[in-house]
């Protein structure tokens, strides 16, 4: 266990193992594996809310939980899924795999990095706090039958937060204020990694690695980054304007103090629209690695690909009103906004166009990351027809708010991301560990899965259009909802079992899983050059890039046909990689823990609960604790070198 | 795998069929009772037959790849393509046409829904928290939840919100559109049919979202002009001694006329809580989420927060008595 | 990951860093701006910006941010002479010269606060005081960053080539708090 020094205002010896080792880590790899874990701990969370729901849902009229409860429970569930699921799931990605597909050590900025998942669990704790700490109120002037329980006490004005219901006049007490406080904490954490990973995927390519041959994942990447830095600030100005009309007495959102409630709407969805883009993007580019690889041929249109994710970017920046609809702006922005909705299907629809002509003519092995990117591409085009059918500006006037809606965002969250995701988990699995998983309980858990999703979401296409509003805890029995809306439940927890698979198959392959070797899916890109688990260097000498898919030339040349033929030393020179990575000649420096970012990140922490309290005494010391203990954290770590001599 | 996706499309496509056949239900939107929700349908169509084509397509597409180039085990090696500029730009050319063609009836059916009608008649809709009111200017009639019209005439909306942004939506009639507080915004609709379509505020508006329902009964003009000239009448006035006259001094007595309006009896300078001049000729209470029965009413005045959490009719505390002598009041309010 | 690696784009990695991050603040001010524009229009109730400002006054102390900026780059450009003394007293000036420009802000604010208007008078003066209050607050944590970069001269007897790196970036930093100003003294000050 070696032991390193640092430098700057604490001088401690860090560990290199042990809880402490982790607290510490600027290595991409393990902040990667913070990320992935901690988001997956959320998705669990957020899925037994969703499990909740669907209990109520499941009959009409029912009284399994309160209105109260409910709308705790659709807020946190959905807040969850985006904010501490998907988008730190993405993170996850972006962390581990950034360097080893660009032929680099580490990311820009190692301190950088891990700030920002501090600030991401931050911004989780807060925001999962409410349920114990908040007190929820009835708008004034309103009563309940009884007091409001602790499940109902979580930020409960929907995700999207509309004044003035969220205002102070009827969401008195402090649910909102945890839920802005939270995401604007979790939300400086994604601007903060968005500026190392850009920074990243611009300046640390290998030599030779040019734009045009970098993996189309880090393509992907790049434009979810460059979303998340223009988004984000965004949505901050929208949480401030808010807290400060909550706290402070402006009436920015306040129709009676001159304000106007549809600003926020604009300024929402001007972060909200880019935002789902940030979320599909990842598994994009994750399944433009996975299909090459298990059809044993080349993506299809690789410029095609990376244009169209740049223009889906750019382009979801022009949209935003398409969710404001049916909310009185004018019939000419409603036009404008309907023809830029139906713009931008056209590239996406040239993603899922050449994703299916990878797979034509190629050689198809249906492994767990390949079930899961085909699922992909078969449940995102549903979800991708649904959201065009939302471009017809009318027929958005039945469907927005309703449960087709709710199918619609389904099928391209989970049928999409989500798919993407548990590709690229049981993908890159073998990488990350050094074992190989089971493939034949991952096949139950894609069919479970597949099965228990199509059953839950598919439904709700009618049942929205069958008038099943959304965020509503009941429906009328008898006007045609009772029986899909069961079936939808049903759907629900054979979910959740599929769930459990992966699980069961993740923690125990880690352990017994069959040792895994450098390159077990004998694929394209360059992180399977290096062994599994890689070092922590992860490459033990920086590596000349030729072409694009740099590693599959290395083993393969191309016949007259125009067909892959394997070089006869191929598994020599991949033997050769290994040890070269394992043994480097020089033993390559690397950035030494640290322990200022998790200070500043638990100053953040220290500040945004000084702030939900700072009528109390406690809060304001807190405040003025938290604010030395960022600038101490701050002053320290620009004195703290880089690197420690050692 | 085929089997059982065309097992469950089989499914699918039954389960669909039984709801078209069957009567239509108080909310389908693919039921639609009047010019705006069939404008609306007749648009939506083509183009769910359009994505469902291009579903098929693509579906197929997928399935017939997965099938026919899955390895086999023969060693042969795909050939390796990396692109088609040809087909990049028909699969790009293709749907932008696709796309530009419905873009222009979905245009101009934007301009037509959005258009005010002339003529025709015009209510006031208010918003709150958590029920509709309306308001029929040139008839004088304030009333709540319960929207009667007349059949075939177009109804000019002009919708506002007393608290936090709702939604209007009566599906089989038209598309929502939000109620806003301190804005103005409009909706037009028409029934051609008479008969009962009922709606649901589609903004989330807090605890009492889902309990925010819309009745709208069309009737014919001559039903509707009796209506109206009933509506025009002060409350009815109860005969000396029933119980009826003894719910009447409860409804003076125990803070009800804080909020309620009964013409003839109280008045309320703001408009706090639905009017109950005629109570009796509308069928539902409570924002629409109860019905005008005495198991509801019974339920309702006996706890309104317990039926409608967040409620801002407190809980009186009335003994079993005095809600049936404040039924039998109700109850003579037609 | 220091200046001398090689890098990618030929651009040093931090530098690039910055102008991302500040990238990235130019459209939280924008959607600030913005936010003003479309209130500072409205009847609204109560006293709003515009019958208060002061232009005088504002000229004089944006020209003083302005003349921070050009002491910035002095600043500069003594580092790259090595003459590490002047470089310190050029950093002070420009904090001198911010802290001037704050202490302006601070003055005409609680004028404004005097004559009636505060936060919550309407959104007009809300938005005003959102805008100028978050530029005021990055102008001041620009003021914090030229201090600390002074003090490590003074410990370290100098900055090096590596610090100078971080002279460029606060410099890169303080320009464009500077630009935001610019926008901001003409959206809302000069267009009336």
């Amino acid at each position: 266990m070696t032991s390193i020094a640092t430098g700057g205002v604490f001088r401690r010896r860090i560990p290199a193992t042990g809880f402490w080792s982790w607290v510490t880590t600027v290595d991409h790899k393990r902040i990667a594996k913070l990320y992935g874990y901690t988001g997956f701990v959320f998705f669990i969370v957020g899925g037994l809310e969703a499990l909740l729901i669907r209990l109520q849902l499941a009959r009409p009229e029912n009284a399994f939980i309160t209105p109260a409860e409910y709308n705790s429970l659709f807020t946190m569930h959905g807040t969850t899924m985006i904010f501490l699921v998907v988008m730190p799931l993405a993170a996850a990605f972006m962390n581990y795999l950034l360097p080893l597909m660009l032929g680099a050590r580490d990311v820009a900025f190692p301190r950088l990095n891990a700030l920002g998942y501090w600030f991401f669990l931050g911004g989780g704790v807060v925001l999962y706090s409410s349920y114990i700490l908040a007190t929820a109120g009835v708008p004034a002037g309103g009563f309940l039958p009884d007091t409001i329980s602790r499940l109902g006490s979580a930020a409960n004005g929907g995700w999207f937060m509309y004044p003035p219901n969220s205002g102070v006049q009827f969401s008195p007490g402090s649910v909102i204020d945890f839920w802005l406080v939270g995401i604007a904490l979790a939300g400086v954490g994604s601007l903060v990694s968005s500026v190392n990973l850009l920074t990243t995927i611009f300046n640390l390519r290998a030599p030779g690695m040019s734009l045009m041959k970098m993996p189309v994942f880090a393509w992907m990447s790049m434009v979810v980054n460059f979303l998340l830095l223009f988004s984000i600030p965004i949505i901050t100005v929208a949480i401030f304007m808010l807290i400060f009309d909550r706290q402070f007495g402006t009436s920015f959102f306040e129709a009676s103090g001159g304000g106007d409630p549809v600003l926020y709407q604009h300024l929402f969805w001007l972060f909200g629209h880019p935002e789902v883009y940030i979320l599909i993007l990842p598994a994009m580019g994750i399944v433009s690695e996975v299909l090459p690889v298990f059809s044993r041929k080349p993506l299809f249109g690789y410029a095609a690909v990376v244009f169209a994710g740049i223009a889906i970017g750019f382009l979801g920046f022009g949209v935003w009103a398409h969710h404001m609809f049916a909310s009185g702006i004018g019939p000419i922005t409603q036009a404008a906004f309907g023809i830029s909705t139906m713009t931008i299907a056209i590239p996406t629809g040239i993603k899922v166009f050449n994703w299916i002509a990878t797979m034509w003519g190629g050689k198809l092995r249906f492994t767990a990351p390949m079930l899961f990117a085909i699922g992909f591409v078969a449940m995102f085009t549903i979800g991708g027809l649904s959201g065009v059918t939302h471009s017809i500006v009318p027929a958005d006037w039945q469907q927005t708010d309703t449960y087709y809606v709710v199918a619609h965002f389904h099928y391209v969250l989970f049928g999409g991301a989500m798919f993407g995701i548990f590709a690229g988990l049981y993908y890159w699995f073998p990488k990350l560990t050094g074992r190989m998983y089971q493939e034949r309980l991952a096949k139950y858990h894609f069919w479970l899965m597949f099965i228990g999703f199509n059953l839950t979401f598919a439904p709700m296409h009618y049942l929205g259009l069958m008038g099943m509003a959304r965020r509503t805890y009941t429906y009328p029995a008898g006007i045609g909802l009772d029986f899909w809306n069961l079936m939808s439940t049903i759907g629900a927890f054979l979910i959740a079992s599929s769930v459990l698979l992966f699980m069961a198959n993740w923690i125990n392959s880690r352990r017994r899983g069959a040792l895994a070797p450098t390159d077990p899916w004998d694929a394209r890109t360059l992180e399977w050059s290096i062994p599994s688990p890689p070092p922590e260097y992860n490459f033990g000498e920086v590596p000349t890039v030729r072409s694009l898919d740099d590693f599959w030339h290395q083993k393969y040349d191309e016949d007259d046909a125009g067909r892959s033929t394997r070089r006869p030393d191929a598994d020599t020179h991949i033997a050769e990689l290994t040890e070269k990575h394992l043994h480097p000649a020089h033993h390559p420096h690397l950035p030494s823990p640290s322990a200022f970012p998790p200070l500043a990140g638990l100053s953040a922490l220290g500040l945004a609960f000084g702030l939900l309290y700072h009528a109390t005494l406690v809060g304001q010391v807190l405040i003025g604790l938290s604010v030395l203990g960022l600038l101490a954290s701050f002053l320290s770590w620009s004195r703290e070198p880089l690197e420690e001599n050692m | 795998m085929n089997r059982l996706i065309r097992r469950a499309l089989l499914a699918a496509l039954f389960a669909l069929l039984l709801a078209a056949c069957g009567q239509a239900t108080p909310m389908d939107s693919f039921a639609p009772a009047g010019p705006e929700a069939h404008r609306i349908l007749d648009l939506t169509t083509p183009v769910f037959i359009i994505a469902g084509v291009i579903f098929l397509l693509v579906e197929a597409a997928i399935v017939f790849a997965v099938w026919k180039f899955r390895d086999r085990g023969d060693g042969v090696e795909p050939k390796q393509i990396h692109g088609n500029n040809r087909l990049e730009l028909i699969w790009t050319i293709i749907p932008a046409l696709i796309l530009a063609g419905v873009a222009i009836p979905t245009v101009k059916a934007v301009v037509d829904l959005t258009t005010r009608p002339s003529g025709g008649l015009e209510v006031k809709v208010t918003g709150h928290q958590w029920w509709f009111e309306f308001q029929y200017p040139d008839q004088d009639i304030t009333t709540g939840t319960v929207l009667v019209i007349p059949v075939g005439t177009p109804v000019d909306l002009e919708m506002t919100s007393a608290d936090v942004v709702h939604s209007f939506w009566v599906p089989r009639l038209a598309g929502k559109r939000d109620v806003i507080p301190g804005q103005t915004t409009y909706l037009k609709l028409q029934s051609d049919e008479i008969g009962e379509y009922w709606g649901q505020c589609a903004e989330f508006c807090g605890l009492g979202h889902a309990n925010m329902r819309i009745r709208v009964q069309v009737v014919s003009q001559q039903d509707f002009d009796a209506w109206v000239a009933d509506q025009e009448q002060p409350a009815v006035e109860p005969a000396d001694g029933t119980p009826a006259a003894a719910g009447k001094d409860l409804f003076l007595n125990k803070g009800c006329t804080s909020c309620h309006v009964i013409d003839g009896v109280s008045d309320s300078a703001q408009v706090v809580a639905p009017n109950l001049t005629h109570i009796a000729s509308r069928d539902v209470i409570a924002g629409g989420s109860l019905n005008f029965t005495e198991d509801d009413l019974k339920a309702w005045l006996a706890n309104p927060p317990a039926m409608k959490p967040g409620s801002y009719m407190p809980n009186l505390h009335l003994s079993s008595d005095d809600i049936d002598s404040l039924i039998a009041y109700l109850e003579t309010l037609k | 990951m220091t200046a001398h690696t090689e890098t990618s784009t030929g651009i040093d990695t931090r530098k690039l860093g910055m102008w991302a991050f500040l990238s990235s603040e130019a459209l939280f001010f924008g959607a600030l701006i913005t936010n003003y524009l479309l209130f500072k229009g409205r009847d609204l109730q109560g006293i709003h910006p515009r019958e208060l400002l002061n232009i005088p006054f504002t000229s004089v102390s944006s020209f003083v941010l302005l003349m921070s900026s050009l002491t910035m780059v002095l600043a500069h450009a003594a580092l790259t002479r090595n003459d590490q003394r002047a470089t310190r007293g050029w950093l002070l000036a420009t904090a001198a010269l911010g802290a001037t420009f704050i202490g302006g802000q601070v003055y005409e604010f609680s004028n404004f606060y005097r004559e009636g208007m505060t936060l919550s008078t309407n959104p007009a003066s809300s938005s005003f005081f959102v805008l100028t209050g978050f530029h005021g607050a990055h102008v001041t944590v620009g003021v914090l960053l030229l201090l600390s970069l002074v003090g490590w001269s003074l410990l370290r007897g100098g900055l090096t080539f590596e610090h100078g790196l971080n002279l460029e970036l606060v410099g890169l930093y303080w320009h464009f708090v500077d630009i935001v100003w610019i926008v901001i003294f003409t959206v809302v000050y000069l267009i009336r």
